[in-house]
């Protein structure tokens, strides 16, 4: 487990004081400077040595993405947009950050900033997050009048602004180019990409999109040095990361952990266990809603980081932990999400707009049984017919869960066809 | 250049009052000039909050005015959106999350309780105006479910009794808590954090100080 002097959320649940002043106490804003003094190249290289990769999903190298800002300023204003569109089904992580360790957040938003030679910053937040938002915009202010940021920033000499901007309820603004285009005053449709956000992004100006816990941590890697980060996790899958634990489990929480902790460990350990034991446990989805779930066969021994999860054909995501114990109607569940993906495409691309409507509707025939057999094949085909034939992730998130179904419970779905055959013969076809 | 134009919509007599006149002016601020676009979304919201909760035709075409936007641009924006309503909605808007992990947790019951209980289905608002239900996709708060957004307020770890409860609060207009419901400290584990149990040692900050010589390691 996790000492808590290696944890970096040392507020995660609002048991201290959220202000600038509880912030400061918890070693938030030492030595911000001092980081800026290192300059951009030093503060990204850095970064690269960390091996830290971004918390929003996708795991991208988050040393790598900032290196490809222009060196130069190109006589345009360069962006950092924070990306606190948190969305993703199971995932809560990024709401606690902001409502209980604001400043740890903004701080980042300055540092990084100013490595990627960003002029100013939008955290483009969910809506939904109202009460969220009012506390970050005060914990804005705070920061404002105590010239953390602003003119001649923690007094680096460096220029730098923060503004949060609401949205309004839309899963795809997450998806960075749409999150861009939303945060334009446009509808939430992803850009076709190249050119990527680093050569146009907000305005057509040079933006970088990160993920807010992405943004919250790189502050206290440079603090304590590049090797205590990756003295934790493992090679490539280093540091720290805050797990979502929800579903069927004794205690859902939240909590700060290592990367690459056995997920079985993860799971007694914080969340009080899978209700009614680990051998009540039927299925874990490990990363947010877009990995294809794991049995429990899978869930005994693998350990929670990027490439763990990928080596057993899931992900990490967003490391939010969805479980699911015995008593679950598995492909009820997986229909739920189906239905989620068909409400928050965005009707840009017909294999996602119809696709996702498609698979809901079959699904939903399934739970019950009413298909035939061969259906299956059909419904996987279909999946694949979706996944990479979109301009933006979503028609990929749709299908996997619907794929990690099929190859995990494919004898469930058979099981119930044959049984809603023997008993209604003539509906079945 | 181009130039694209189109006819200005009718406002009616739909304003922002002088206070929101003041928010919106401070909002526009916020983005680059000529960008004032970006403060659609966040005026819209300004709009609907002083219409009552959901945007008029009025409402819409003032926004497009004010921040000279062609009216379409406005109206194909507050149609994407799930916030923003284009009907009328009741003065509570009762919005359960359906989604998986809410699901798992019991968000059926919650429906079917809301529904009992208001004697209105999905979709639609109670006669004295007071609430509209409905079911709304993963509000972002799975470690505290299931739970229900009541306007702005996240109302969590909730069980059907616990919602009947709140909402017979609000129709009696009282106040209710947000939050978990159970008196659990956030999205900490329910019998207590297995992490963090003594608040860490301070260690005041200072923002313009240099970095410490182990910082420097292993770079």
């Amino acid at each position: 487990m996790l000492s808590d002097k290696n944890r970096i959320f040392t507020n995660l649940y609002g048991q201290d004081d959220w202000r600038l002043e509880g912030a400061l106490a918890r070693g938030v804003w030492d030595a911000t400077k001092g980081m800026i003094a290192l300059g951009r190249d030093e503060i990204i290289q850095r970064i690269k040595d960390s091996e830290l990769r971004g918390r929003g999903g996708a795991g991208f190298p988050a040393g790598l993405k900032w290196s490809f800002m222009p060196k130069q300023n190109t006589g345009r204003p360069h962006y950092l947009v924070v990306n606190a569109d948190e969305s993703e089904p199971g995932t809560c992580k990024d709401r606690e950050i902001m409502r209980n360790d604001p400043q740890r957040l903004l701080e980042g938003c300055l540092v990084a900033g100013f490595a990627m030679g960003a002029t100013a910053c939008y955290i483009y937040i969910r809506g939904e997050f109202y009460h969220e938002a009012v506390r970050l915009q005060a914990a804005i202010d705070e920061a404002y009048a105590a010239g953390l940021i602003g003119k001649n920033a923690c007094k680096s000499g460096f220029d730098y602004d923060i503004y949060l901007h609401r949205g309004a309820g839309a899963y795809i603004c997450g998806e960075e180019t749409a999150l861009l285009e939303s945060l334009e005053g446009k509808k939430g449709q992803p850009r076709l990409k190249p050119p990527f956000p680093a050569a146009a992004g907000l305005y057509g100006c040079p933006t970088t999109v990160n993920n807010v816990e992405t943004i919250a941590v790189t502050p206290e890697i440079l603090r304590r040095g590049v090797a205590w980060w990756t003295g934790l996790g493992r090679p490539k899958n280093t540091g720290t990361k805050i797990f979502s634990i929800s579903g069927h489990v004794n205690q859902p929480c939240n909590v700060e952990e290592e990367m690459g902790l056995p997920l079985k460990e993860l799971i007694e350990t914080h969340a009080g266990g899978v209700r009614g034991g680990w051998d009540n446990l039927l299925a874990v989805i490990p990363g947010g809603s877009s990995v294809p779930l794991i049995p429990k066969s899978i869930c005994d021994t693998v350990l929670m980081d990027f490439d763990s999860l990928r080596d057993v054909k899931s992900g990490l995501g967003t490391a939010a932990v969805i479980v699911m114990d015995k008593s679950t109607d598995v492909v009820e569940a997986i229909a739920n999400l189906a239905h989620f993906y068909m409400h928050e495409s965005c009707g840009q691309c017909t294999p996602c707009r119809e696709g996702t409507g498609w698979m809901w509707r079959v699904l939903t025939r399934m739970v019950r049984g009413h298909a035939s057999v061969e259906e299956i094949d059909t419904l996987l085909d279909v999946t694949y017919q979706v996944e990479g034939h979109t301009i933006c992730a979503l028609g990929d998130a749709a299908a996997w869960p619907i794929q990690g179904l099929i190859r995990h419970f494919r004898p469930e779905l058979e099981r119930r066809i044959l049984e809603y055959r023997k008993h209604a013969p003539a509906a079945a076809e | 250049m181009k130039v694209t134009s189109y006819r200005k919509g009718d406002a009616g007599d739909f304003a922002f009052t002088a206070e929101n006149e003041a928010v919106a002016r401070a909002v526009v601020a916020r983005y680059p000039e000529g960008r004032q676009a970006s403060a659609v979304l966040p005026l819209l919201d300004l709009a609907q909050r002083q219409n009552g909760g959901s945007l008029s035709r009025e409402a819409l075409n003032y926004v497009a005015n004010y921040l000279e936007m062609a009216p379409i641009r406005v109206y194909e924006v507050a149609s994407f959106y799930s916030m923003l309503h284009l009907r009328p909605v009741g003065t509570h808007l009762v919005q359960i999350c359906r989604t998986t992990p809410c699901w798992l947790r019991g968000a059926a019951a919650l429906t079917d309780a809301c529904k009992a209980k208001l004697g209105i289905g999905l979709g639609e608002t109670t006669p004295d105006g007071k609430f509209s239900l409905v079911e709304v996709e993963c509000l972002g708060a799975c470690a505290n479910a299931p739970m229900v957004q009541v306007n702005d307020h996240y109302y969590e770890d909730l069980t059907p009794e616990r919602l009947g409860d709140i909402l017979d609060d609000l129709a009696a207009g009282k106040e209710v808590a947000p939050g978990p419901q159970t008196g659990r400290l956030t999205s900490a584990p329910a019998e207590g954090a297995t992490t963090l149990k003594k608040l860490p040692e301070k260690k005041p900050a200072d923002p313009t100080g240099a970095l410490t010589s182990a910082a420097g390691e292993g770079a």
